[in-house]
């Protein structure tokens, strides 16, 4: 039989991901895939696999679990409560999770996605060249409750698969900060002064939000443009910040629009999307414009980092706290299991 | 085109700018002239063809080729350099559109319940609501370009009566295949949304088929005869599959 993950419950956002499906700008579809890439690459470098394998994305909430034969599991983006069997688990780390055990994942601590990645990844059927959900488009949809999904093959990539119990740092992007901005083609639609004043306005990530983009509302008043309401649509892409009709900016993210008509001040780093993701509503969030060039030195640094994340992966150390905590969770457990026996 | 605009593109236009990191556009235009949109589609397919390295793929707004490229290995001044060359072999505003275009004909229903606004949009063109669908029935129009939604064609253009503008209310929904009209244009809706153009015509066209193989059925470029039928052939067609009655043939 093959293997499978089986979705007890379910958070209402929570979707099948990968790296998307680029390629199809010219008929409208935008590139989709894990809102948060940088979980992506950490979910792989975890479980020593390839990041293009899809995994589970789980917006603000997660849900309860089991698999139909040991799997790893690692789990990454925004840190949510998990526990398996009852016991608490670490985030950002790699486990075991065995047959017929329960995974349980909460709602975030910090952030907006959370994800569950799989030993050989969630091996449903690909569409258009990829397997992730595009929900704005229709593609494939939301994950329910009471289904199962079809795993991969856990293959064992480079002699180091089959190991868990391993950890990354934890990573600042969940709780707002700077973003960094490249000026585009519709820059000059905004006069010196604005753009100064843009840099120098705190946002806050308004409650409005989803895959395709969130809005960040400024301190202080909106954004104004020479360009007025006749700019024709164009080409739009995920970082584009589009300054809506109020002034008010929209950074667009994964599941984006293709064209769009509001004028863009600038577009945000591919490598600090991640960052705009990931900011709850309420996070504080700034922008600070780079010079292409800069911004291109800046994207290189990321990719080396993504790229050295399998060597930065370490053993998950137990602290004798948590152990403590372990052995309270199981003889609670047993208890109470015993008592539903007797009643 | 009128001199402005004409003007405008000699002087400023086609011009070569930047979107977000990895992106560069080659606009024609910065309003919509046939002209233009006919350089874009062009120029995007002569761009296909030179297929320069680094760039991993193109596509056309109204009046605009976007190409994106891989710029962790491809200097942006460098391929400027290389696109400009190609954008200087030539006139684009001249060029013919690209070869392998498709003509299609699409059975459509004007007015009655199925498309409540052809009334209020023929009479912002100053026209009769027979008048106003007869006219579009029998204008042949072309893809501009595939936008907003997967799939979904904004085509024109249509003669000067119809520079109406988007309604200021939104329509709550219109239905996947709602055919729809402002500012010169018309658009054949892939997805069922809210909008502020104008509903006239009903199609059981589907643009946009994410359970295909071939899930994009219309292509820039493209020309479209929105032939006008009556409700029960349209209700008959709806049964038909997606095509919804209509047929295509290579343009010569």
């Amino acid at each position: 039989m093959s293997r499978r993950l089986i979705i007890q419950t379910a958070g209402p956002g929570m979707s099948v991901q990968d790296m998307g499906r680029p390629g199809y700008l010219a008929y409208g579809l935008s590139r989709g895939g894990a809102a948060d890439r940088q979980a992506m690459a950490e979910g792989a470098a975890l479980l020593h696999q390839d990041q293009g394998l899809a995994a589970l994305e789980m917006a603000g909430m997660g849900g309860s679990f089991e698999v139909s034969h040991d799997t790893r599991i690692a789990l990454t983006g925004a840190p949510m409560r998990a526990s398996i069997d009852g016991a608490a688990v670490a985030w950002n780390a790699s486990h075991m999770l065995a047959a017929g055990s329960r995974l349980g994942i909460g709602g975030a601590t910090r952030g907006v996605y959370g994800y569950l990645h799989l030993g050989g990844g969630i091996d449903t059927t690909d569409r258009l060249g990829a397997r992730s959900a595009h929900l704005a488009a229709g593609i494939g949809g939301l994950v329910a409750a009471g289904t199962d999904l079809p795993l991969g093959e856990d293959g064992d990539e480079d002699g180091a698969g089959g190991a868990t119990g391993l950890t990354l740092p934890e990573d600042t992007r969940f709780d707002g900060g700077e973003l960094r901005v490249v000026p585009g083609f519709q820059t000059g639609f905004f006069a010196e002064d604005e753009i100064i004043r843009f840099e120098a306005t705190l946002f806050t990530r308004a409650a409005r939000g989803n895959r395709m983009g969130v809005r960040l509302d400024p301190d202080g008043a909106g954004f104004a443009s020479d360009a007025g309401l006749s700019v024709l649509s164009e080409i739009i892409v995920p970082g584009d910040i589009q300054i809506t009709g109020d002034g008010t900016p929209f950074v667009l993210l994964a599941e984006c629009q293709t064209t769009g008509g509001y004028p863009r001040i600038g577009s945000v780093l591919p490598c600090d999307l991640p960052r705009v993701a990931q900011a709850a509503p309420g996070a504080r969030l700034r922008f600070r414009l780079v010079t292409p060039e800069e911004g291109t030195a800046i994207e290189r640094a990321a990719a080396a980092l993504r790229k050295g994340l399998r060597r930065a992966v370490r053993p998950l150390l137990r602290d004798p706290h948590d152990i403590r905590d372990l052995l309270s969770y199981q003889l609670i457990g047993g208890v109470t299991a015993g008592h539903d026996e007797g009643s | 085109m009128t001199d402005d605009s004409r003007r405008a593109q000699t002087d400023a236009f086609p011009r070569i700018g930047r979107v977000g990191l990895d992106g560069m556009l080659v606009s024609f235009g910065d309003t919509l002239s046939e002209p233009a949109n006919r350089a874009a589609l062009a120029f995007r397919a002569a761009l296909d063809h030179a297929s320069p390295a680094g760039v991993e793929e193109s596509a056309t707004s109204l009046v605009s080729t976007f190409l994106r490229f891989d710029a962790l290995r491809i200097d942006f001044d460098a391929l400027r350099a290389e696109i400009g060359v190609l954008l200087n072999s030539r006139d684009w505003y001249a060029a013919d559109l690209p070869g392998g275009r498709t003509l299609w004909r699409i059975p459509t229903v004007y007015g009655t319940d199925l498309a409540p606004q052809l009334a209020e949009a023929a009479e912002a063109a100053g026209l009769s609501a027979q008048a106003a669908a007869d006219r579009i029935a029998a204008t042949r129009v072309r893809v501009q370009t595939i936008g907003f939604a997967p799939g979904q064609p904004y085509l024109g253009e249509l003669p000067k009566e119809w520079d109406i503008p988007r309604q200021t209310d939104l329509t709550d929904r219109v239905p996947i295949g709602a055919l729809t009209v402002a500012i010169r244009q018309l658009v054949l809706f892939s997805v069922s949304t809210p909008t502020g153009w104008r509903h006239i015509g009903q199609t059981a066209f589907r643009p946009f088929r994410p359970e295909s193989d071939a899930p994009f059925v219309l292509r820039p470029g493209d020309e479209v005869l929105f032939e006008a039928v009556d409700r029960e052939t349209h209700e008959r067609l709806r049964g038909a599959g997606p095509d919804g009655g209509a047929v295509s043939e290579a343009i010569r």
